[in-house]
């Protein structure tokens, strides 16, 4: 998670000087040189490794530039997004098992990567999920919420409040990621503070860990945690009754 | 009242006379003038009275008092300023108390608002505060300067001089600058000044000409002049240096050697207008002197000594000190000062006065009957012990009035070693009235959730007209709070400016708000936002600071560094005593709010805020007060709910309503008072329209229904910030007439405490700069007087502690910093906090949980709706009276009959005294009353709630409630009714079985048994599918198990690398299971399309493409996975899945290369397909007949 997250600040960094006008250009011409050799050859795979640039953005690079040729227009994203995703669709043979084999063999990017993101994601929400169940906790989740109206929604909203060292928390959200500086930045930013100008203090649960300096809205009232907390206090009464 | 009383006209005179004879200083001079005027009949009678009063045997003054109309309106400030005036050199503990006195009618012209007189008392009192009115902020009323600009500058200027937390609490503003220019540049130098003359040396009260247009400010000055000042040499030298018997000098000595020169060249024996000079001086000193305080504590602290006993045998004129107190205690008792707990706070500090005069110890023997020589030239408070005596004899009379004070000042006052030698009887009272108080101030816990909770009914998108709308007010309520945030991390930060800071983001919300009609929204947002963290105690218009036991609790509460730090603070830096009366400001939290409705500037904002407030306020005014008898059990407890709630809507109101006032009166607020040409022309302009809020009406309706102890605190804090002209208009010179006539009604029926709450409010506001000081000391005889027959009798709502939480805050300090034995040294008073954490640090840990608990309740109720806490505050409040009549009908009744076996026995045996016999049986009974409790702990959960509380809250709110929720819910329900039970029973048990008893043992009365309700509880929900392990890998691993054998199937491998069946069979295998598994159904449940989807695309042509790899492997074991493959697609995938993606050119490419072997194994999936009607027939031929239409490279096989 910490590599993936590092290699993909990298990839932020160096984003733009991939995508000058030249910079595509050249690449691909040196595409098309390569396929003309050989159409077998990982060509496109080994020109992003080359030029240390996620094989699958410079798939999406190349894919883009060979439509715009083709079709003399700027390809929507959704196509190109889906022609990612299912190479198949793609009208040039070579093109797609190219495309392919670099989404393929992208550690970062691309919609496999995507998928599997995606599905750590919503695994943990879930073992999130089976913890409160465990614990006898009643909460809302994400969609029910949605449902309701509400206009920001954190993964699990307590219906009864909790607390957790000592802090009371109203709600929790999983991240399956390591929190560093810059990505629990723009959480707290998009997410964390609307939460609780919404619904009150809450723990956020960054399961592969985070700096540890970054906890320090606790007061505040929004707690971090790597995993589920422990040192749960829930309103006494309700507790002895089960 | 006052119009029961003589008619007299021009009666001042005759007025000055009587005070002359009480002592004024400047008598003999005014002996004359008093020989030379033609006095009215009336003015002979007062003048006889007066001289009866004091130096008579009469002590039954009061009755002649209260007839005369005259006093109400002449009498009383002169009585006070003259007080003030004696007494001004001896107080140095603290700042001087200021008295809102005008002399009225001084010279007999109608008085106006550009002609205030001031009392010389008051200019004592407040030597620097002088010139305040008067060309303040000449910026801000700069013409060139956009509207917006000035509105919100002149705003702003408020803000700022209540911004001076250090050294000012003023709203009069603007002194800070001017301290430092010469206070009274056109007056003549002492010596030169003509005693006779009355215009330019007015004995009290009047003023003459220099402080024309200037309105002396009646607000304290935070910087007390103190004699103890470190800076002059010895400190013990002035007690017996014989110049000090002039007070001035006495004064000017401490302070600096210049005045103290300048002092002796003067008139120093009766010459005190040369102190106001000297005490100027004297203030550069004390401020200069403040910074270095700290170092010369331990002298200040060492010099203390010397000057705190008072000796109660060291009294001089007792008589006339008698008389005084008498006739200042009727006074009080009439209603006729403006502000009793001003009043009260003068007392103390003359209890508590340090003063250092020790010379007059000496002068002993009053000459009573030497009228025409000594008297009048007396100074009677020369002593600290005359002061003390005076104060102890006053307290004794307003008994009444301290002994509903809160415990902690009983407790104060009760230790008080000077009221103990000066009147045990009165310290025997004292102790009583604490040891049976039961009046705490009220802590409202800080509420540990800072924001207002998103609500569906009023936030969700079918509130807006737009979605755009409704997404920038998603993005207006996150910048809100994150400038509140950022206020809070900043604003004590030095240099930090609310308008720089903030000021355009606010702008620039505002911007966005107009642009989609979102004002409403916003300003619920902002007024609950106001409620939920202005709503403490602390927040009223009165300072009245936080008590130590909040600070206590506070930190018992959480461990955390910062609070410690605070608290340190706390002990380190001095309080600074603002005086009983300080001015309107917005405290803490409000500032916020304050100043962001400045820099908002929004016209739009405020008027939408102002209906907000305005809907809020009727709301809770309308909150219905029930009556009780005071008879019952039950009654009794709910009482006290309702006095709790009464508390909590009161506080509220009057917050709102400051806000309100602070909205309404801000256009038209200036800076410095309006001339009289202006005033009128305003007057004209405003009296046409008609205010948001028809406070008028209310007050009528409040007094009609007796409702006014609820409402007259929150009009009078709304009132509070009406601008100069505004008492002027019609329509509020109505309200403060009616205002007055509260103050001087003489209804006894009003309960007590209800009355001294409107009386303590209505006195802060006659203290409030912006209100004229004749509004209380002019009667309007064309008042209304339609409501005097509808009395004023509502219930005793006003708990002991609430009354006296919004009054005494400062008084406690004085006294507390008395007892601490720090004086007024060095701008204020150490803050002692008595040490009651380190008792409790023993069950910290539990008090700790407990707080954490009432924290959890608090925030269980944050995020449901506002229906839900008032019925589960309802249920609580019926349960619980329930629970105690189910005991008193069970457990009491069942004592009850056996108590009556026994009396019926003993009263059998022996004929003893009936009384004797009650008693014990009933201390018999006692023990077992206390199962009682136990009892009351258990009942309350015997009501299954959950049901009752269900149909309530679908009933009222139309919201269906989670089951979880509704369970806690009830638990807390059953928690407060328990509690509530509890706290009654063991408070009342003895008691109630008292009762009982004697009225069985009288009446032989049984009460009938009361049935138990009983419910049960609905089951649990769990959502868990059964026959589920939750075992199976996660979708991620599967997924990047299927990516891996990807990257090998579609290169570049590398040497060696294959993929084979094993592999492959135990990916489809596990596949198998995670689909199966409902932790994936659950995702997919859980999640929308672009997941699905590549879950549905990837792996079935994914693994296709797998196999056709395989070139190795052998036939069986390829349509082996092709088997397990078809079972995967048609049963552990819930969603159809794409498979004609198979013939897509791209995969078919792959087949193309393949051998024979491989053609057959596309045969058996074309078969499998079919099948597993994963597809059909037609389908299958549609697709291999596109597929013939693409251009295919000859193939040879």
């Amino acid at each position: 998670s910490i590599f993936s997250q590092e290699y993909q600040k990298q990839i932020k960094r160096t984003h733009a000087k991939h995508h000058t006008a030249e910079a595509i250009e050249t690449y691909y011409q040196r595409y098309l040189n390569g396929v003309m050799k050989n159409a077998v050859a990982p060509v496109l795979l080994d020109l992003a490794n080359e030029v240390d640039f996620a094989p699958s953005l410079m798939a999406r690079i190349v894919l883009e530039r060979f439509l715009q040729e083709k079709e003399q227009t700027i390809p929507s994203k959704t196509l190109i997004n889906s022609m990612l995703r299912d190479p198949s669709q793609i009208p040039d043979g070579v093109l797609a098992n190219q495309v392919y084999q670099c989404t393929v063999n992208d550690c970062c990017y691309g919609p496999l990567v995507d998928c599997i993101k995606h599905a750590i994601g919503h695994e943990h929400e879930v073992l999130l999920r089976e913890m409160l169940l465990e614990k006898n906790l009643s909460f809302i989740a994400e969609d029910q919420l949605r449902a309701k109206g509400y206009d920001k929604t954190p993964d699990f909203i307590l219906e009864v409040p909790v607390a957790v060292e000592g802090h009371i928390i109203h709600w929790i959200e999983s991240k399956a990621s390591f929190g560093d500086e810059s990505s629990h930045q723009a959480y707290l930013q998009d997410q964390f503070w609307s939460y609780w100008n919404r619904f009150g203090p809450g723990l956020v649960i960054y399961w592969y860990g985070f700096i540890e300096e970054l906890d320090c809205h606790r007061e505040r009232g929004i707690l971090l945690k790597d995993c589920f907390p422990t040192d749960i206090v829930t309103l006494r009464h309700s507790m002895a009754q089960r | 009242m006052w119009v029961r009383g003589v008619e007299v006209k021009k009666k001042c005179e005759g007025i000055s006379c009587c005070l002359l004879l009480l002592g004024a200083v400047h008598g003999s001079s005014m002996r004359k003038q008093v020989g030379g005027l033609q006095l009215a009949a009336g003015d002979r009678f007062i003048f006889v009275l007066t001289f009866c009063l004091l130096f008579s045997q009469e002590n039954h003054i009061h009755d002649k008092l209260v007839s005369l109309s005259l006093l109400q309106k002449d009498f009383v400030p002169f009585l006070l300023n003259f007080l003030r005036e004696q007494t001004s050199q001896i107080l140095t503990n603290g700042p001087p108390t200021p008295a809102k006195t005008p002399n009225s009618k001084a010279h007999g012209s109608q008085r106006t608002g550009s002609e205030r007189r001031a009392s010389l008392g008051s200019f004592l009192a407040t030597p620097e505060a002088l010139p305040v009115r008067r060309g303040r902020r000449k910026g801000s009323s700069s013409v060139g300067a956009s509207g917006r600009q000035v509105a919100r500058d002149l705003g702003r200027s408020l803000a700022e001089e209540e911004d001076g937390k250090s050294d000012s609490g003023s709203w009069s503003g603007g002194r800070r600058k001017r301290s430092e220019v010469p206070l009274v540049p056109a007056r003549s130098p002492p010596s030169q000044l003509n005693l006779n003359n009355l215009e330019e040396f007015p004995p009290m009260g009047a003023a003459s000409g220099w402080t024309n247009k200037s309105k002396p400010s009646r607000r304290i000055n935070p910087t007390p002049v103190s004699a103890e000042r470190p800076l002059s040499k010895p400190k013990t030298c002035f007690t017996s240096t014989p110049v000090s018997r002039s007070p001035a000098a006495r004064w000017s000595a401490g302070s600096s050697l210049e005045a103290f020169t300048a002092a002796q060249e003067g008139n120093l024996s009766s010459v005190i207008s040369n102190s106001l000079q000297e005490e100027r001086e004297m203030l550069k000193k004390e401020r200069y002197s403040l910074s270095r305080g700290v170092i010369l504590n331990s002298l200040v602290l060492w010099f203390h000594h010397l000057v705190t006993c008072a000796n109660p045998a060291k009294v001089s004129c007792k008589k006339q000190l008698e008389c005084l107190a008498q006739l200042y205690s009727s006074c009080i008792t009439e209603n006729l000062v403006p502000n009793i707990f001003l009043e009260l706070f003068f007392v103390l500090q003359l209890l508590t006065s340090k003063g250092t005069s020790t010379a007059e110890d000496g002068d002993s023997d009053p000459e009573i009957s030497e009228i025409n020589r000594d008297v009048t030239e007396r100074q009677h408070f020369e002593s600290v012990h005359n002061c003390v005596y005076f104060a102890v004899r006053v307290l004794d009379y307003q008994y009444e009035i301290i002994s509903h004070l809160e415990k902690g000042m009983l407790k104060l006052l009760a230790e008080n070693e000077r009221i103990a030698s000066f009147s045990p009887t009165l310290h025997k009272r004292l102790r009583q009235a604490y040891e049976s108080s039961t009046a705490k101030v009220s802590l409202l816990l800080p509420c540990s959730v800072q924001s207002v909770s998103f609500q569906p009914e009023t936030d969700n998108r079918s509130n807006f007209p737009s979605d755009r709308a409704f997404h920038i007010f998603k993005k207006q309520r996150d910048i809100f709070y994150e400038l509140l945030r950022e206020w809070e991390d900043n604003h004590e930060k030095t240099g930090w400016d609310f308008e720089r800071v903030l000021g355009s983001k606010i702008r620039a919300m505002m911007a966005h708000l107009s642009a989609t009609c979102n004002h409403s929204h916003f300003a619920r947002l902002f007024q609950k936002q106001l409620i939920q963290m202005c709503k403490g105690p602390v927040s009223g218009g009165a300072s009245w600071g936080d008590t130590p036991d909040q600070d206590v609790l506070n930190m018992l509460g959480s461990d955390n560094l910062s609070r410690l730090k605070r608290l340190q603070e706390r002990f380190v830096v001095p309080q600074s005593i603002r005086g009983p009366c300080p001015p309107p400001s917005f405290p803490g939290c409000q500032q916020f709010f304050r100043d962001f409705i400045l820099s908002a500037g929004s016209y739009q904002f405020n008027q939408h805020l102002m209906d907000s407030l305005c809907l809020k306020i009727l709301e809770l005014n309308g909150l219905t007060l029930v009556e009780h008898e005071h008879s019952d059990g039950e009654a009794d407890m709910e009482e006290q709910d309702e006095k709790k709630r009464f508390t909590v809507a009161l506080l509220s109101l009057r917050l709102l309503a400051k806000f309100l006032g602070f909205l309404v009166f801000l256009p038209y607020r200036t800076a410095e008072q309006p001339t009289r040409d202006l005033q009128d022309s305003a007057l004209v302009l405003r009296n046409q329209t008609l205010p948001v809020l028809d406070i008028l009406k209310l007050l009528r309706q409040s007094i009609r229904d007796q409702r006014s102890v609820l409402t007259i605190p929150w009009i009078v804090e709304y009132l509070s910030l009406v601008d100069h002209i505004a008492p002027f208009l019609d329509y509020y010179r109505k309200v403060f007439g009616l205002l007055l006539l509260m103050v001087l009604s003489e209804e006894k029926e009003m309960s007590f405490l209800n009355k001294l709450l409107i009386l303590a409010v209505l006195g802060w506001l006659f203290q409030v700069p912006s209100v004229p000081e004749e509004l209380f000391f002019t009667t309007d005889d064309r008042q209304e007087r339609f409501m005097m027959d509808t009395v004023t009798s509502a219930q005793a709502l006003v708990d002991d502690c609430f009354c006296v939480f919004s009054c005494t805050g400062e008084l406690r300090k004085l006294l507390a910093s008395f007892v601490a034995g720090s004086g007024g040294k060095n701008g204020g008073f150490i803050r002692k906090i008595t040490p009651t954490a380190a008792e409790s640090l023993a069950p910290k840990a539990s008090v700790t949980q407990r707080k954490l608990q009432v924290d959890l309740e608090q925030a269980f109720f944050h995020n449901q709706p506002p229906s839900l806490r008032r019925t589960v505050e309802f249920v609580a409040e019926r349960v619980g009276s329930n629970c105690v009549k189910h005991i008193k009908a069970t457990l009491v009744a069942e004592l009850v009959q056996r108590a009556e076996v026994m009396l019926q026995d003993k009263v059998k045996e022996e004929d003893v005294n009936h009384d004797k016999l009650l008693e014990e049986v009933c201390t018999h009974l006692y023990e077992e009353g206390a199962q009682a409790l136990i009892k009351g702990r258990e009942l309350p959960s015997e009501f299954s709630l959950t049901a009752v509380l269900w149909l309530i809250v679908n009933l009222l709110s139309f919201v269906i409630l989670p089951v979880k929720v509704l369970s806690s819910a009830e638990n807390i329900a059953v928690e407060l009714a328990t509690e509530r039970a509890c706290g009654w029973l063991s408070a009342n048990i003895a008691a109630l079985i008292k009762r009982e008893v004697k009225a069985t043992f009288n009446r032989m009365l049984k009460v009938p048994g009361f049935p138990l309700p009983g419910e049960d509880a609905p089951e649990l929900r769990r959502d868990c599918t059964p026959g589920c392990q939750h075992c199976a890998p996660f979708p991620s691993q599967i997924i990047n198990e299927i990516k891996d054998v990807l990257c090998v199937a579609v290169g570049p491998r590398e040497e060696g690398e294959v993929v084979d069946y094993v592999w492959l069979e135990g990916l489809l295998g596990r596949l198998s299971q995670t689909l199966r598994c409902r932790k994936v159904k659950d995702i997919k449940k859980a999640t929308k399309s672009p997941f699905e989807s590549l879950w549905a695309v990837l792996i079935p042509v994914n693994l296709l493409i797998c196999l056709a790899s395989q070139l190795h492997v052998k036939n069986n074991p390829t349509s082996g996975l092709l088997k397990l493959l078809f079972s995967i697609w048609k049963e552990d995938f819930g969603t159809s899945v794409p498979v004609q993606l198979i013939f897509s050119k791209k995969n078919m490419g792959y087949l193309a290369e393949a051998k024979q072997q491989e053609w057959d194994l596309f045969l058996f999936l074309l078969h499998g397909l079919i099948e597993h009607e994963l597809m059909r027939t037609s389908e299958i031929q549609s697709c291999l007949h596109s597929l013939e239409e693409l251009p295919w490279p000859s193939v040879s096989n």
